[in-house]
């Protein structure tokens, strides 16, 4: 059965220059495992790979029942020189909890 | 124990919370972080023109109001408001002290400014390239530590004033000047460091940055208190807020600002330690409160990080609406016709349609036709007069572009650009400048 990602986590976005810092914690540390086998930072750069252009890497923070997603290049070239509306990206967590997943 | 306290996580935060904060949280430490990467090089810009500017434009606002309320139950601040300018800073607040009457030391940190000590084949960290790629540098603002405020808390000033420190270290410095943390203790200084990156955003740990009806609801939320934290002298600690403020500390809310631009989560570089935020513990800690163990750190880096300002242009915005029938059709049109009639002179120029696409590229769920769709349109130029013309393609739409274009606005603002660079630690030397108007004087 698909779920959509907001059904089992929360995301906070940052940014560093022209890196997007997307952190995913389970709603419910049970849900955890599944986060972990499903999110991976494939499934991220496949989600957001319109916004994304570089590599995405992934660390885990199970002390944190958390994901962290380093995005490269998805900033419009830095925050500081962006054109976009929402040049730090903040907007972006809630683009990843749209992501669909086989739960 | 000691209670540090955050009344600002960025330059334009609210003023009122800082005051609750300092009225009624038994505070001995209250620190307020108001200096983006960015707004520094602006402060830059303003000293160029006045050498009495350069400091933070709110800081006679934010301190008129809370000065009254630290020294009169002793609570001690510490802020980077100092931007480009602390002495300056510095003269500013003892003059509100002179007239208020309030017997006042505070003490400046200055030495972050290395503009003069650059090499154009310094390696920029981000592109690869060198400073000489950038002919027009604005500022270069070394990341100081929390070494680096030591000397102004062992002054006794009220008041400590920075330019560019690192965000976590203005609340690290107080637990180590307390407590007599040796700065190569690193679990000790990691601890401290967590906690300074936990508070340093004000807000975001109580709730801002968070709310979500229904799934992360925040309540009273227009009362959001702002975070302090109750540290021991071993490290450990417990986020929490003042009484009757809206607002939640919990775990979720911790989660979500502990791990906030953090690019790696086993290496948090700061000037003071690389933190571990792997080993962290948090468990709930009463009502509204959030308690933290369990940082481990590693030496800190040799070198410190430099962050960079320079001229990237100037960029012009506009922005017009459609609504009702056909109204996204009449949008793109909008949207077609300024590219047109801008593509031919901006190599740089973006084309948003706001309601639909303008913040993910697309809509990421099926949605049924949006009822309104403002057309925004940005292009970046080396000069001012060419982005001006912009904004004034989006003002022609008024009698040039489709039907029932409402609401024109347009925008010009000059573009600060922001790269890094690392400096040899040892090629930076802070000073410390107290001033300070004595009881004598403030009752004259």
């Amino acid at each position: 059965m698909k779920k959509r990602l907001y059904e089992l986590a929360h995301c906070r976005a940052g940014d560093k220059g022209n890196t997007s810092l997307l952190s995913v914690f389970a709603l419910r540390d049970a849900d955890y495992p599944l986060l972990v086998a499903r999110v991976t930072a494939q499934a991220v750069k496949a989600q957001l790979g319109h916004i994304v252009r570089g590599t995405v890497t992934r660390h885990e923070v199970p002390n944190l029942c958390a994901l962290q997603f380093v995005c490269e290049d998805a900033l419009g070239g830095g925050v500081t020189t962006s054109l976009a509306m929402d040049a730090h990206g903040k907007s972006l967590s809630y683009a990843l909890l749209e992501m669909e997943i086989e739960s | 124990m000691i209670r540090i306290g955050s009344g600002a996580g960025f330059a334009g935060d609210r003023l009122e919370p800082a005051v609750i904060l300092a009225e009624r949280a038994g505070l001995a430490y209250l620190g307020l972080e108001c200096l983006a990467e960015r707004t520094i090089a602006l402060a830059q810009l303003r000293k160029l023109k006045d050498p009495n500017e350069g400091y933070d434009p709110l800081l006679a606002r934010r301190m008129e109001r809370l000065l009254p309320v630290a020294k009169k139950n002793g609570v001690r601040l510490l802020s980077n408001m100092g931007a480009a300018n602390p002495v300056a800073g510095a003269a500013a607040l003892l003059e509100i002290a002179r007239r208020r009457k309030i017997p006042l030391k505070v003490a400046a940190v200055t030495g972050d400014d290395v503009l003069q000590l650059l090499e154009p084949n310094d390696r920029i960290l981000e592109t690869g390239g060198r400073v000489a790629d950038y002919p027009w540098l604005v500022s270069a603002n070394a990341y100081l530590g929390a070494e680096a405020l030591l000397p102004a808390l062992a002054s006794g000033a009220d008041v400590v004033l920075t330019g560019r420190v690192a965000d976590p270290s203005l609340f690290l410095a107080p637990a180590m000047h307390e407590f007599g943390w040796d700065p190569a203790d690193w679990d000790r200084i990691a601890a401290g460091t967590v906690m300074g990156h936990l508070l340093e955003c004000g807000g975001q740990v109580t709730g801002g940055y968070y709310a979500d009806p229904g799934v992360k609801d925040v309540p009273r939320f227009a009362e959001l208190g702002f975070p302090f934290a109750e540290i021991e002298p071993d490290g450990r600690f417990v986020i929490a807020k003042p009484e009757d403020t809206g607002g939640v500390v919990n775990l979720m809310s911790v989660k979500e600002q502990l791990l906030y631009e953090v690019t790696d989560p086993r290496g948090y570089a700061t000037p003071d330690v690389l933190a571990d935020f792997t080993t962290v513990q948090i468990r709930p800690a009463g009502t509204e409160r959030v308690a933290v163990s369990g940082a481990t750190g590693r030496p800190r880096p040799q070198q410190l990080k430099v962050s960079i300002g320079y001229h990237a242009g100037w960029v012009g915005e506009g922005e017009i609406s459609y609504g009702g029938p056909n109204a996204r059709a009449r949008a793109e049109l909008a949207a077609e016709t300024l590219r047109a009639r801008l593509a031919p002179e901006f190599a740089e120029l973006r084309v948003d349609l706001i309601g639909l696409s303008s913040l993910h590229g697309r809509p990421l769920h099926a949605v049924g036709e949006p009822y309104e769709i403002r057309v925004r349109v940005a292009g970046r130029a080396g000069i001012r007069e060419k982005a001006e013309r912009v904004g004034e393609e989006v003002e022609a739409l008024w009698t040039n572009g489709p039907g029932g274009g409402g609401g024109a606005r347009k925008y010009l603002r000059e573009q600060i650009g922001v790269v890094s660079t690392l400096i040899e630690r040892s090629r930076v030397r802070p000073e410390l400048h107290v001033t300070e108007v004595r009881g004598e004087e403030a009752t004259v």
